[in-house]
């Protein structure tokens, strides 16, 4: 089982949290600290499994977590869970957020708390693994934004101020350094097999 | 990277702006609520400190809360707040007031709007909340609704958070739901149902089959949800399904073999998580099982043959499979695959794949230690790798391999890489792999005590407390060797002491005890080649260290008592006593006095502190047993019985209103006894002996000192000797039992000192009025018997003084028999048994020990409820002589029916033709209550009647069939529960209810676990056109399993002494029931209980908790109120059954 999914950027700032135990809330927010002194301390080239002692009750648990230009996702799950299968779907969900939000950057999750969040209610349902299928995933997606849209552009604008910041080009930076280097450019970002 | 956030993001306001008169027909309200969550992103990247984020979130939580409880707000508003509600709790900061408004919003909102609220109730509320239940409509309503979305989102919801007792409102629904037309709606509702399985799998019970339909769903994904519930209901209980696993072969030969549709491709490889999940479960269906294991090869083979695609997804897949092929009953040729396989995941260049190989050879390699030995390099390579949980697994794996030959190796690197690790959990987990692997293989005394010493070091006090005691017991109790065991010994001490000789150095707490103790222990060893004086000084310095907690101070001291008491006089004990006897530390200045006493008495001394002794066993009398005679001697000299502190208080102040003589009295001793020990006198002034006694009882003879101005002064200061001396007669059984230097000891003399100097207190001017009363409350009551409970203090002192001279002697040698009579009577563990039959129980103890190192408790504890049955008895017999018990009285045969279940009713009584319950006549002669109704439908209703019989709770229920055809197969189930033990089990079965015909089944119920108010769950089901199940439950209470007690007033006063948890509080009395007796008949109607005794206004109670566990009540009435107090051998009956008096105290 999952025991909670995590994404916070490289300063610590949580940008999506969701536990799916009964946690306190000062716990919750102690386990964000912790988890990302912990992952903050590996660097890229070690391996993306960590012991997360009792962090969160279990003493088996263990941390699954990828990093993508500013964001970490970790997943923390039990024994019950393949390593090598959670890394994955990892990568399935951030690659199913870049095609919801047409190349995702931490913007998008900061705005869109609550959509990202139904993204992830699609994939990871109360803790388990509902939906592997990126496809069908989107497809939910697409239909529940149908509603959106037939409401009225009600999340439209911050979506639109959102591509709107990505496509300017802010005279002050080099031009390669762009918003396409806070996007997560999930195709070429596999960091490893 | 940052920065080019931040930068965007102060970008943003603008832009935001700017789109704002584009936002469309969303009002002015919508946009402001937008830009304020882009506000407030923004306000927040841009503040440096947590403080000011925390001022901001504060105030915006203010607002907040102020536009959602305005009511103009509309659900639009509202859904926006909610959404920087999120966004607020993430950060950490709880916004409770919101959380009723997000229940709203899903109730009343549009579809979107409800999306966000059900969205918020699942992130804030957890499964407990009780506004999780105004949910349950809105949910109830959404999953009938012909909407898709909003099912979905129904479904979402519940399986993410729903409340447990509230499932059968939304279960039949959900069902319904598994045969939906949409593939979506049925895999979520599969996994609402697993949901419900994981929190209530009794709920869920009669739906298996469901689920197997859900397992051959023509949709995949519904398959592969159902696969969940299968894994954790294999997980629990393989056995059950292992007939599934001829279809399981099948779904993942299907899978495998690529006849899914693409769609479920992932990388090329099709479905990979599906066929993780059918591995775990293959594996734990084949599991010690060569039948089962037997179906799955080929498929396993086929895996492994298929995952070639060099990607990441299919090493999970190879992984999952060597992980299946290792745990399933062995094939030859597949386990040699499987290790092929292994070699590729160690041998990969991937950090992952590496790890999870070594993940895999860990796993394997008890089976297999071969693996180990091809991949040796790879795994000393590991070892040095840069990533500390690389190195953590390969120490998992060479812990793993870990013999007699490679323990040193294996530990050092176990150590160096504890020596770099700051991980508390890390450390913990491999101090006591080390400890764990010393202990078993270590080849040399040396090695092992200096492994263990770096253990505790690094270990300090984080380690598991077991390390430690281990590390002890095996000291003590040594192997086969003796001489063996003295070398050990030897060396433990002489190692601890040339670490004790490092000046500066700082050790944690835990070795420190370890050293103390062992030093204490064991130092007589080494005396031939050194001084007692240079360990003493040693451990005299340690004291003197600000880095030494008092706890361990006290180990400190016990060993410095230890070593004294096997030499004659020292000048570094004499200096020690002096300085610690001024020391500010209470409990310093304690253990001090104690080795004073204890090196002016040298004879008591060695027989307290006997030398390597610590592995005999010790009787501890808990209850203090061996002062009662003290303190009935004193009761009956007329002495007040002891009272808690919050008592006397509380009395204090009720006469502090009625008549206040003395104010000036009043605050000292308020005052004296609120400083505590400031004002008490020097502690010089109370004996070891009278220290050591927490008997609540002697404390009232301490307060009755106080409070009996001149005839207990001079009973202190006089005959205040006797009872001392007597005490320590009595003492010294017992601390001849106390282990040397256990901190046991020191706790016991700790504890009641505390106690004590409350006590002591009080000032010597007492209240006159107070003294009176305190004289006149217990008056009459049988003042003429030794065990008079009170005693008995309206005479004058003269009359007083003479009387207490006759009942001393009396009691002087009656009170031994009393006491030994009641332990043994009333305590059927043997730990309670008096020393009499220390003896035969040591031995068998130590026999005990000596056979198994490790087990040795679980075997005492069953040893001690097979034997003293007999053991007692016998005792008994022999000692009912002098106990003059009724033959009536029911203790005679408590011990017996501790141990034997009450017998068995048979169940059933026969039926009758009427549909009105009525109870037979045999059982309608017991008290009994009248029939209600638990449930009913249209073809059945139970009704049940509870009938108090003498020794156990009947519950009658009957079953009317109002049906006009017979009912078969009627099943009555009640759910197991923790307080409750049926005797007849837990179901019952009706072949036949004929039409219109009553059928009843009788249950006995015992109460297995204390408690007030407990409710037994059940079910009635039964078959008509289709399954039908009725629920329904009943309450039972402490009251129904409460008898009367006959005994008589002279056996009352014997048991009172002997049962140690007391409880006592004063209950208002409504006028209606001014006198006694009235109230003492509503104690006795209402709950059963029998009085003992009336004597003037005090009264005699006593009822037992069915099986036997007798409680008693005194009773004294005094302005108005009902003060009760309360004896029992069992803890909690006390304070439950005090409750119930007074909740009947109320109602009448």
């Amino acid at each position: 089982m999952i025991h909670a999914i995590l994404v916070f950027n490289s300063h610590g700032r949580p940008r999506l949290a969701r536990f799916y135990q009964r946690l306190p809330e000062e716990a919750q927010q102690q386990i964000i600290r912790e988890t990302f002194q912990l992952v903050l301390k590996r660097d890229d080239s070690i391996c993306n499994f960590l012991e997360c002692g009792s962090l969160l009750g279990g003493s088996d648990y263990k941390l699954i977590y990828r990093h993508y230009a500013t964001l970490y996702f970790v997943f923390c799950v039990d024994s019950s869970e393949s390593e090598l299968g959670i890394l994955d779907l990892i990568q399935v969900f951030v690659e199913t957020l870049d095609k919801c939000f047409e190349n995702v950057c931490e913007l998008d999750l900061i705005f869109h708390v609550d959509k990202v969040h139904y993204i992830l209610q699609e994939v990871v349902m109360g803790g388990m693994v509902l939906e592997t299928n990126m496809n069908e995933i989107v497809a939910q997606i697409d239909a529940q934004s149908k509603l959106e849209k037939s409401e009225g552009g009600l999340s439209a604008a911050p979506a639109r101020a959102v591509s709107a910041v990505k496509n300017i080009n802010l005279p002050e930076l080099p031009r390669n350094i762009n918003i396409g280097d806070i996007n997560i450019k999930v195709p070429s970002l596999s960091p490893f097999v | 990277m940052s920065d080019v956030v931040e930068r965007t993001l102060s970008a943003l306001p603008g832009l935001l702006g700017q789109h704002e008169p584009g936002a469309g027909p969303g009002g002015p309200g919508r946009a402001s609520a937008t830009s304020r969550l882009g506000g407030l992103i923004r306000s927040i990247t841009a503040l440096s400190s947590k403080h000011e984020e925390e001022k901001l979130i504060q105030q915006e939580l203010t607002n907040l809360k102020a536009t959602v409880s305005a009511p103009a707000t509309t659900l639009r508003l509202m859904k926006e707040c909610m959404v920087r509600l999120i966004y607020c709790e993430m950060l950490g900061y709880e916004s409770s007031f919101g959380y009723i408004h997000a229940i709203k919003l899903a109730q009343q909102g549009n579809l979107l709007e409800k999306r966000v609220g059900y969205l918020a109730v699942s992130l804030f509320l957890h499964e407990n909340h009780e506004l999780l239940l105004l949910l349950v409509n809105t949910v109830v309503k959404d999953l009938q609704s012909t909407n898709l979305v909003e099912v979905c989102m129904a479904l979402t919801v519940v399986s993410q958070i729903f409340p447990r007792e509230m499932i059968p409102a939304v279960l039949p629904l959900i069902e319904d739901k598994l045969q939906h037309s949409k593939e979506i709606i049925r895999r979520k509702a599969v996994q609402a149902l697993y949901k419900f399985y994981l929190i209530a799998p009794n709920q869920v019970q009669h739906i298996h089959d469901k689920f197997r339909k859900a397992l051959c769903d023509r949709d995949v994904g519904v398959m592969a949800a159902s696969l969940h519930i299968y894994l954790q209901m294999i997980k629990e209980n393989s056995s059950g399904y292992k007939d599934l696993t001829e279809s399981f072969v099948t779904i993942l030969k299907q899978v495998v073999g690529g006849k899914l549709p693409i769609d479920f491709n992932y990388h090329s490889v099709p479905a990979p998580w599906l066929q993780i999940q059918l591995l775990r479960i293959l594996g734990l269906l084949g599991k010690d099982d060569p039948r089962t294991s037997e179906l799955m090869y080929d498929v396993l083979d086929e895996s492994l043959r298929r995952a070639e695609i060099n990607h990441n997804i299919t090493y999970a897949i190879l992984f999952e499979c060597v992980q299946t092929i290792y745990t399933i009953h062995p094939k030859p040729d597949l386990l040699e695959k499987a290790a092929k396989c292994i070699g590729k995941f160690v041998l990969s260049p991937k950090i992952n794949l590496k790890y999870l190989g070594l993940k895999a050879l860990t796993y394997v390699i008890q089976q297999d230690p071969n693996l180990a030995l091809q991949h040796q390099m790879t795994i000393i390579e590991c070892l040095d790798h840069p990533d500390p949980i690389i190195k953590r697994e390969t120490l998992e794996l060479l812990y793993r391999i870990t013999n007699g030959q490679n323990v040193t190796v294996i530990v050092q690197k176990m150590l160096d890489y504890l020596k770099q690790s700051k991980e508390e959990y890390t450390i913990i987990n491999l101090v006591s792999k080390i400890a764990e692997l010393a202990e078993k293989y270590a080849p040399a005394n040396e090695w092992f005590i200096q492994t263990m010493n770096a253990v505790f070091s690094i270990g300090g006090d984080v380690m598991h407390p077991d390390i430690p005691n281990n590390f002890l017991r095996l000291l003590a109790e040594g192997f086969d060797d003796e001489k063996e065991d003295e070398q050990l010994r030897l060396y433990a001490v002489q190692s601890y002491l040339g670490l004790l000789e490092e000046e500066d150095a700082i050790y944690p707490q835990k070795f420190l005890q370890v050293m103390s103790w062992v030093l204490g222990e064991y130092s007589y060893l080494i005396n031939h080649e050194g001084d007692p004086e240079v360990i003493m000084t040693r451990l005299h310095k340690l004291l003197k260290k600000t880095f030494v907690t008092s706890e361990t101070k006290a180990w400190i001291m016990a060993a410095i008592t230890k070593i004294a008491s096997l030499n004659r006089g020292s000048k570094t004990i004499d200096k020690l006593i002096q300085e610690f006897s001024t020391s500010l530390d209470t409990c310093m200045r304690q253990y001090a006095f104690e080795l004073k006493h204890l090196c002016e008495d040298k004879d008591l001394m060695k027989n307290l502190l006997p030398r390597d002794a610590s592995c005999n066993d010790m009787v501890v009398d808990a209850s203090l047993s061996f002062l009662d005679g003290f303190v009935a001697e004193g009761l009956s000299r007329g002495a007040a019985p002891y009272k808690p502190h919050h008592q006397r208080q509380e009395e204090k102040l009720s006469q502090e209103k009625a008549l206040n003589f003395e104010p000036y009295g009043l605050s000292l001793s308020s005052s004296m006894s609120s400083s505590g020990f400031t004002g008490r006198q020097s502690p010089t002034g109370l004996s070891l002996g009278s220290d050591m006694s927490g008997n609540s009882t002697e404390m009232g003879q301490k307060e009755m000192s106080s409070l009996k101005l001149d005839g207990v002064k001079k009973l202190w200061g006089k005959d205040g000797y006797l009872p001392k001396k007597e005490s320590k007669t009595g003492k010294e059984d017992k601390l001849e039992a106390v282990p040397p230097g256990s901190t046991l000891g020191g706790n016991m003399v700790d504890h009641p000192l505390s106690e004590a100097d409350q006590e002591v207190v009080s000032p010597s001017e007492e209240e006159k009025e107070k003294q009176r009363l305190a004289s006149t409350l217990f008056v009459g009551l049988a003042s003429d018997s030794a065990v008079s409970l009170m005693g008995k203090a309206d005479t004058t002192t003269q009359k007083f003084k003479r009387k207490s001279k006759i009942s001393e002697t009396q009691n002087s040698e009656e009170a031994p028999s009393i006491q030994h009579d009641a332990t043994l009577s009333f305590r059927p563990l043997p730990e309670a048994q008096s020393n009499d039959n220390e003896n035969i129980q040591s031995t068998e103890h130590v026999r005990l020990r000596k056979s198994s190192l490790s087990s040795s408790e679980v075997l005492e504890a069953s040893i001690s409820f097979k034997r003293p049955q007999s053991l007692t008895e016998a005792r008994l017999d022999a000692k009912l002589p002098d106990y003059r018990l009724s033959p009536s009285s029911l203790f005679a045969d408590n011990n017996i029916e501790v141990f034997q279940p009450s017998q068995v009713i048979p169940s059933v009584v026969a039926s009758k033709a009427s549909l009105i319950p009525s109870l037979s006549e045999e059982l309608a002669n017991n008290p009994h209550s009248e029939a209600v109704e638990l449930c009913s439908c249209d073809t059945l209703a139970v009704n049940l009647c509870k009938v108090w019989t003498d020794d156990c709770l009947l519950l009658v229920l009957f079953v009317a069939n109002r049906s006009s055809s017979a009912l078969k197969n009627v099943n009555l189930v009640f759910e197991n529960s923790e307080h409750f033990k049926i005797v007849e089990g837990l179901s019952y079965h009706f072949p036949v209810i004929k039409a219109q015909s009553l059928e009843s089944c009788q249950k006995s119920v015992q109460m297995e676990k204390n408690c007030m108010q407990e409710i037994l769950v059940g079910s009635l089901n039964y078959h008509l056109e289709m399954e039908t199940g009725l629920e329904f439950s009943v309450t039972l209470s402490l009251t129904d399993f409460i008898r009367p007690m006959k005994i008589t007033t002279e056996d009352f006063g014997k048991l009172w002494l002997s049962f140690s948890n007391d409880v006592k509080q004063n209950v208002k009395m409504s006028p209606s029931q001014g006198s006694l007796s009235i109230a003492l008949n509503t104690l006795q109607q209402k709950l059963k209980l029998h009085v003992v005794d009336i004597v003037g206004n005090e009264g005699l109670v006593a009822c037992q908790l069915l099986p036997s566990v007798p409680c008693l009540l005194h009773c004294r009435t005094h302005a108005g109120m009902l003060a009760l107090w309360l004896r029992s051998p069992c803890s909690a009956l006390p304070d439950s059954l005090l409750y119930q008096c007074q909740k009947v105290m109320e109602e009448t």
